[in-house]
């Protein structure tokens, strides 16, 4: 046999090793990221979500003024826990819209008389078309869009209170 | 106090396995004085081990939440199995139970092995420490399964729901039996190669190791799959998923091991084939843990993910497989190569078995690493699944199918007679499956039809090696190769006949619809609440028919409150020429509920033909235990 074919099966471990230990340095980003980032929100009018707010539609969101939109639902156990910060995040002064998906307005009407409402628009999404056209991967979610209704930051599952101090960064550079 | 008597016993174990290593290094006097000495430590450090695992039996069994590990993973009001299982159902617990297992195989090695002289087998205990060794340091630095919780909660986080079922208590440490077991076969021939002995004796002390490790092995990947066949709810038994590769991969090496070993037991040769199989066989091993243990790649079982502990492991394999493999590299110029033997021939038919198996083996690997490697090398994310590994994996399969037409009937070292008339009964039933799949489903697949054609034709070809014996003067290993190719055989056949013909209705129905599927009538009754010891569930009532034959299923949605899980309990009625599987979904906004049904014809097959090729090689095991033990007094008689 020659020399060089005894040290194939030691090649094939050192490149494994290497490629793990590449893996093992820098942790795989399993977060599938909307494509949507930096680009400007997809047109959709949505109706309002309950009695007593106001619907959401695109041009809502190119006002000048940045918004933070929040998909949400009231089915959804997470958003519970995120309903005092997106309060917190009002107090700050971030303008907050929300789309509503899959919901009805009784249910939506009794999630924000129970956990509050920090929400200027709802729009009702029952088919999750919007949701999908923003590339949200879940509820809840939040995109931070900028003046120009170009969407600028998108924050995956729930905000808790740790995310505060980098939302208020992002919201500060929408502005 | 159970819970410090463990890490004790644990502790203890490992400085003995350090003692071993040393001893066997050749401190303490010389090397052939100290074997004895080398055994009495090696029994030691397996009953230490063994009684550290006992003691997080016994506080899984008590709830002993004052344990973190008890509490992260059990529960008070948990049936008692799962209490049991759950000692396993973990990280830490399940390391334990691999290190028990590697100190209780060194334990037996060193009690009853006789077939290899003292220095060879002091040589391979060693190696069997140092292997322990490592996997010690890995639980005691960073995986200690006794840590104390204050204060203790008082009832615990739970076990993953999936994870209650029967199938888990057994799953994971027959699976670690076969994986630790190659562990000795890994040591034997690092042991031959220090010594420079690779010879028969060492093929014939390695042969039990593998025979047990590769059955143990075989039993749980056949529960593993149908588990997740059954639990699941996909109707699939295979999805080349990451940590399922990680158990074929050592079935694999193993089954290759097995054929080449007896080559070299029986006739001296393939000596350095042999030992780089039986070196990679637990590298895969080790592979395969590592892979499911660091949670590296993306998988159904998913694992938490731990960098430091990933680290670990990765560190103890490189050192491990590293070190096995230079010294495989400086030795294997001195390894002699016995009777040479030609192309058609027993051995001959082995080298190509021994290649086919390779070759898959590589792509598996290959497969399961590859979206790492194009991450790292080319930066695009992508995954393999089954399109791949179905694509190339199954006809070199289906290519190892049809060497078995063959092999098993040439003889050894030459073969000049006639083949023909010893291939006839394969061939003929081969040649009439084809014709009939050819009439009865013309629309079938290439792959499915040559894996029914290839199975029929097994069937005889797998019993011909029976032909022409005196059946009862047949030693039990030929038994035991007919049985374990039969089940190979019906294995296959299940494989073709679930991919050919099952038939799938995914519908949204009402109570009173009707659906059909297959040969059945499926009337969908009614939804109905129902309960278990800890759990709350949906459970549809379906009233099937086929001809007279009325059959009621009742497939579950299943809410365990803690932690909050929804599991789909399958309903499945198992007929003898098929499955009916029925999966209640979710209920739409109109009122309809999801069901999904698959009629599978002769899907049983798969796992009737894992079970036979598992009972092939115990039959085969014993036999050879037996025969050695009858050999063993014939020798001691003649002495006497």
């Amino acid at each position: 046999m020659s020399r060089a074919i005894r040290f194939v099966p030691l090649a094939i471990l050192l490149l494994f090793v290497a490629i793990v230990a590449w893996r093992l340095a820098i942790p795989d980003d399993t977060k599938i990221r909307s494509r949507m980032t930096g680009q400007p929100v997809p047109a959709f009018a949505l109706a309002p979500a309950t009695h007593g707010v106001q619907g959401l539609s695109s041009p809502d969101l190119a006002t000048g003024q940045p918004h933070l939109v929040n998909v949400f639902a009231s089915w959804c156990v997470p958003c519970i826990a995120e309903a005092p910060l997106l309060m917190e995040l009002k107090r700050n002064g971030v303008a907050i819209d929300a789309v509503a998906v899959r919901d009805k307005p009784a249910d939506v009407a009794e999630f924000l008389g129970r956990h509050g409402n920090p929400f200027q628009r709802i729009g009702s999404d029952p088919e999750s078309m919007v949701q999908i056209a923003l590339g949200s991967s879940g509820v809840p979610e939040s995109f931070i869009v900028d003046g120009k209704g170009i969407i600028r930051y998108q924050h995956m599952g729930p905000i808790e209170s740790g995310d505060i101090p980098a939302l208020l960064r992002e919201w500060e550079k929408a502005r | 106090m159970i819970a410090e008597a463990g890490l004790a016993a644990l502790w203890l174990a490992a400085a003995l396995a350090a003692l071993q290593l040393a001893l066997a290094c050749g401190l303490g006097g010389g090397q052939g004085r100290a074997v004895g000495t080398i055994r009495a430590v090696a029994v030691g450090q397996g009953i230490l081990t063994a009684l550290a695992f006992a003691m997080l039996v016994a506080l899984f069994l008590r709830s002993d939440m004052s344990v973190l590990l008890v509490a992260e993973n059990s529960h008070s009001q948990k049936p008692w199995l799962y209490k049991f299982a759950g000692a396993w159902g973990n990280h830490e617990g399940s390391m334990l139970l691999w290190v028990m297992v590697l100190a209780i195989a060194g334990a037996i090695l060193a009690l009853f092995e006789r077939r290899l002289d003292e220095r060879t087998l002091g040589a391979s205990l060693g190696a069997q420490a140092a292997l322990a060794l490592g996997f010690f340091a890995f639980l005691l630095a960073a995986s200690n399964p006794f840590e104390r919780l204050n204060p203790a909660p008082i009832d615990g986080r739970g076990l993953n729901p999936l994870l209650q079922d029967p199938g888990l208590a057994f799953h994971p440490p027959t699976l670690y039996l076969g994986y630790v077991g190659l562990s000795v076969a890994f040591s034997v021939a690092v042991g031959g190669l220090i010594r420079r002995e690779v010879t028969p004796a060492i093929a014939r002390a390695m042969r039990p190791w593998v025979l047990a490790a590769w059955v143990m092995l075989t039993l749980g990947i056949t529960a593993g799959s149908y588990w997740a066949y059954y639990e699941l709810g996909w109707g699939g038994w295979w999805f080349w998923d990451p940590v399922e590769n990680a158990s074929l991969m050592p079935w694999l090496a193993a089954t290759a091991l097995l054929h080449s070993v007896n080559v070299l037991a029986a006739r001296g040769g393939l000596r350095a084939w042999t030992m780089m199989l039986a070196l990679v066989a637990f590298s895969m091993s080790m592979v395969g843990t590592f892979l499911v243990r660091s949670g590296i790649l993306t998988s159904v079982h998913a694992f938490a993910v731990d960098p430091t502990r990933g680290t670990f492991i990765l560190a103890l394999l490189t050192l491990y497989i590293g070190g096995a493999l230079v010294l495989l590299a400086m030795r294997i110029a001195d390894v002699k190569e016995g009777a040479p033997f030609q192309v058609v021939s027993r051995e001959g038919g082995l080298v190509v078995n021994n290649l086919l198996l390779s070759v898959i083996l590589g792509v598996v690997f290959l497969g399961t690493l590859y979206p790492l490697i194009a991450e790292a090398m080319l930066g695009v994310k992508l995954s393999v699944g089954p399109p791949y590994f179905n694509s190339v994996a199954g006809p070199i399969a289906l290519g190892l199918a049809g060497l078995l037409l063959i092999g098993p009937q040439l003889r050894w070292r030459r073969d000049s007679a006639p083949i023909l008339p010893r291939l006839a009964p394969g061939l003929l039933a081969a040649i009439v499956a084809l014709v009939a799949s050819l009439i009865v489903a013309p629309g079938i697949g290439l792959l499915p039809r040559l894996g029914l054609t290839l199975g029929a034709g097994l069937v005889p070809a797998s019993v011909m090696p029976l032909f022409g014996r005196s059946l009862r003067r047949t030693p039990l290993a030929v038994w035991g190769m007919v049985l374990a190719h039969l089940g190979v055989a019906v294995a296959i056949l299940g494989m073709a006949s679930d991919s050919a013909f099952t038939k799938e209705q995914l519908t949204a129905a009402r109570p009173g619809d009707t659906v059909a599927v297959g040969p059945w009538l499926v009337e969908f009754r009614q939804v109905m609440p129902a309960a278990g010891p800890n759990w709350t569930a949906l459970e549809a009532e379906l009233r099937a028919s086929r001809g007279s034959g009325v059959i009621i299923l009742k497939p579950q949605s299943r809410f365990f409150p803690d932690p909050p899980t929804t599991t789909n309990e399958a309903a499945i009625d198992t007929s003898w020429n098929g499955q009916l599987y029925a999966v209640l979904g979710e209920q739409d906004e109109q009122g309809r509920w999801q069901l999904r049904l698959w009629w599978k014809p002769f899907v049983t097959l798969i796992w009737l033909g894992g079970i036979l090729i598992a009972l092939g090689g115990a039959l085969a095991l014993v036999g050879r235990l037996l025969r050695e033990r009858s050999q063993r007094r014939r020798v001691e008689e003649a002495f006497e």
